[in-house]
């Protein structure tokens, strides 16, 4: 019984590996003011990549390192669009999520059912492995898992307590006043959207060198949706969202577990959005300023225009 | 040296409108063109498979048309939603409500009326649930300040799972054989067929009536002010006594209600039985966000812009089977083709010139 408990809490763990990152990322972005709908494609994207690289060089560090990359790469289309062009987000960023897919799909398409000789392997922190439960659960993790805790903590970090996280705050509150205080508005936005790029493009490698060790299209599977809602459950606090990514990790787990039980795989496949939903109607019914969300989320902005 | 000099456009023209969505479209072509030549296709070769696909012959226009059907429902719906800034981006599942309540109707009534009583019962039905499915997010923004990207979003994807818990589940076929099908609508509940294709022309000719009086509505009723209100002056519609909680739920009932027929159209013109989501629309909900742009959001140019995007779905079918490309080639395509629109739009509402000046010692 006890294998098993530590085994489904060690899974949920994996789950929910790739949508803390993602979550991060977009927590950065949309904290600056730009909403990027495009983490689906951007994550796709990041996993054919990590893939492509791995299997030509078996390194999956390196392909880890081109995984981000290329989310950067590709968020470019989103940031120039968004912000130079200041044009509409909703639509820049459902354009970016086609685009990934489409061109992932492309890419890796000679890849298909060609597995790679070696994945990430787990790295169990000596010492700590050792207590009793904890251990195998927490410290026996691909090191995704580490990098993803310890990213969370640090973006939590500089975006509460350090001058950078001011800037990109009131960036996304108040872009005329901070541009006022001589700060670059659009380099900042420029540089929090390629940032969430580059975590989405982490969040797609765990899912071909680590989570798995093969590419197939469509392997992100709604992975990059969830984050987006994962972004507003957590309320834009990148704290917060550990606890909601191992949540919908859990989600993810129980799935499998629960199915053969009679319980329909369906209804725990939606909970993930339904829940989002629910805590966004809880938090309409109450106070709407404890969402916190940014106050210029998704509005472009014109230098000079008064 | 050159010196890049953007200002404001204060009046477009029709012929820079034009102009400008040729260029974008045209830039965003030679785009595809890079990255079909960069992953190894020959772009030439491509285009013309996609395009003797989908245009150059007799069964390839049929095709075409088929799927223009329910791009043009959407599209139209979505391009009044859009004109009044509502961010409808759940039209893939407000098309699976439509199909959902329209099969419901077919099979439990069906095989007791005649056609010309089940089919209008069906189409209602669809438009129903498809409505009901638009107007829960148009609550959720106007009562709960709950964004509606976001809302309908996640609506889609609850949508895709009740879609499929029932298929495998309550309504799983009894003559399927265990496949996760529903069984099939009686033939009195099926939609007619033009002779020789896939077209079921009641749906066709509902989706051509919606754009007409989508534009009718929009550019010549009070109500269609309205909306345009909303969109390009919320505060002076304020002002003016609009309802906005009325108006909004109108847009979403239509725009949902639309998506519902065409959802009715898949169900009961094409499969005739409910299957998985992403066989019922092969993501119609979102290539019609970018019908309803190339469109620029005008009801009666989605008919051109609807036959467009259907020919480089079925052109995109083509170029899978003959160059072996994976399916989500044709997602290279709205993707980029959408980059490149949204990018124009700029250069229509900014006049950009690159200036040649004389370095100056200062």
């Amino acid at each position: 019984m006890e294998d098993i408990i530590i085994s489904v809490a060690q899974r949920t763990l994996i789950a929910g590996t790739p949508l803390l990152l993602g979550t991060i990322g977009e927590i950065i972005c949309e904290r600056s003011g730009i909403l990027n709908l495009g983490v689906e494609g951007v994550m796709s994207i990041g996993a054919v990549t990590a893939f492509i690289v791995t299997f030509y060089t078996n390194s999956p560090w390196l392909g880890l390192c081109a995984a981000m990359f290329a989310g950067m790469v590709i968020s470019m289309v989103h940031a120039f669009a968004s912000i130079t062009l200041q044009s509409n987000q909703v639509v820049s960023g459902l354009a970016l999520t086609m685009l990934g897919l489409g061109i992932s799909g492309l890419v890796g398409k000679p890849y298909v059912g060609k597995p790679l000789e070696i994945k990430m392997q787990t790295f169990p922190i000596p010492g700590l492995v050792d207590i009793p439960f904890a251990g195998p659960v927490f410290f026996d993790q691909s090191p995704f898992f580490y990098m993803a805790i310890l990213l969370a903590v640090a973006t939590w970090f500089t975006l509460e307590h350090t001058r950078i996280g001011i800037k990109i705050r009131s960036t996304g509150e108040n872009p005329k006043a901070t541009e006022a205080q001589g700060v670059n508005v659009s380099l900042i936005r420029y540089a929090c959207v390629l940032a969430g790029g580059a975590f989405s493009g982490l969040a797609g490698a765990h899912l071909s060198v680590s989570y798995s060790k093969s590419w197939i299209e469509g392997m992100t599977a709604g992975r990059g949706w969830i984050v987006i809602a994962l972004t507003i459950f957590s309320l834009w606090n990148p704290t917060r969202a550990m606890i909601g990514a191992f949540l919908f990790g859990g989600i993810f787990v129980l799935q499998y577990l629960l199915q053969p039980m009679g319980i329909s795989p369906n209804f725990l496949a939606m909970l993930p959005y339904l829940t989002t939903l629910v805590v966004l109607l809880l938090i309409g019914l109450g106070d709407r300023r404890k969402l916190n969300a940014p106050a210029m989320l998704g509005e472009p902005y014109k230098r000079g225009e008064r | 040296m050159f010196k890049i000099n953007v200002t404001d456009r204060i009046k477009t023209t029709p012929k820079t409108s034009v102009l400008t969505l040729l260029v974008s479209l045209g830039a965003g072509m030679v785009t595809i063109g890079l990255i079909f030549l960069l992953s190894g296709v020959n772009p030439f070769f491509a285009f013309y498979k996609i395009f003797s696909g989908s245009f150059g012959s007799f069964y390839g226009i049929k095709e075409t048309i088929t799927k223009a059907i329910p791009l043009i429902l959407i599209g139209g719906g979505l391009a009044m939603a859009f004109r009044a800034k509502f961010w409808n981006i759940g039209a893939e599942s407000q098309l699976l409500m439509g199909a959902i309540f329209g099969t419901w109707v077919g099979l439990s009534f069906g095989s007791h009326l005649p056609s010309f009583v089940i089919v209008p019962l069906m189409f209602l039905a669809g438009f129903a649930g498809g409505a009901l499915w638009g107007v829960i997010p148009a609550i959720l923004k106007i009562k709960y300040a709950i964004n509606e990207v976001i809302s309908t979003l996640m609506m889609n994807y609850i949508c895709a799972e009740f879609m499929i818990f029932l298929i495998v589940g309550p309504w799983k076929g009894k003559t399927k054989f265990g496949f996760p099908y529903t069984d099939d609508l009686p033939a009195t509940a099926t939609l007619g067929l033009l002779p020789g294709s896939r077209i079921h022309y009641v749906t066709l000719f509902l989706a051509l009536l919606s754009v007409v009086l989508l534009a009718v509505i929009l550019y010549k009723t009070r109500f269609g002010y309205e909306v345009r209100v909303i969109g390009e002056n919320p505060e002076a519609g304020k002002y003016a006594g609009i309802n906005f909680f009325k108006t909004t739920l109108i847009i979403m009932a239509i725009s949902g209600g639309l998506a519902g027929l065409a959802g009715v159209g898949e169900a009961a013109g094409i499969h005739h039985y409910l299957s998985y989501p992403d066989s019922i629309s092969s993501g119609y909900g979102y290539t019609a966000i970018i019908v309803a742009w190339l469109a620029k959001l005008n009801p009666l140019f989605v008919i051109v812009s609807g036959l467009f995007f259907a020919g480089i779905l079925v052109g995109g079918d083509a170029i899978q089977i003959s160059l072996g490309l994976p399916a989500a080639t044709v997602e290279i395509f709205n993707g980029t083709l959408l980059v490149f629109l949204i990018m124009g739009d700029y250069f229509l509402k900014h006049r950009v010139r690159l200036l040649w000046s004389k370095p100056t010692l200062t």
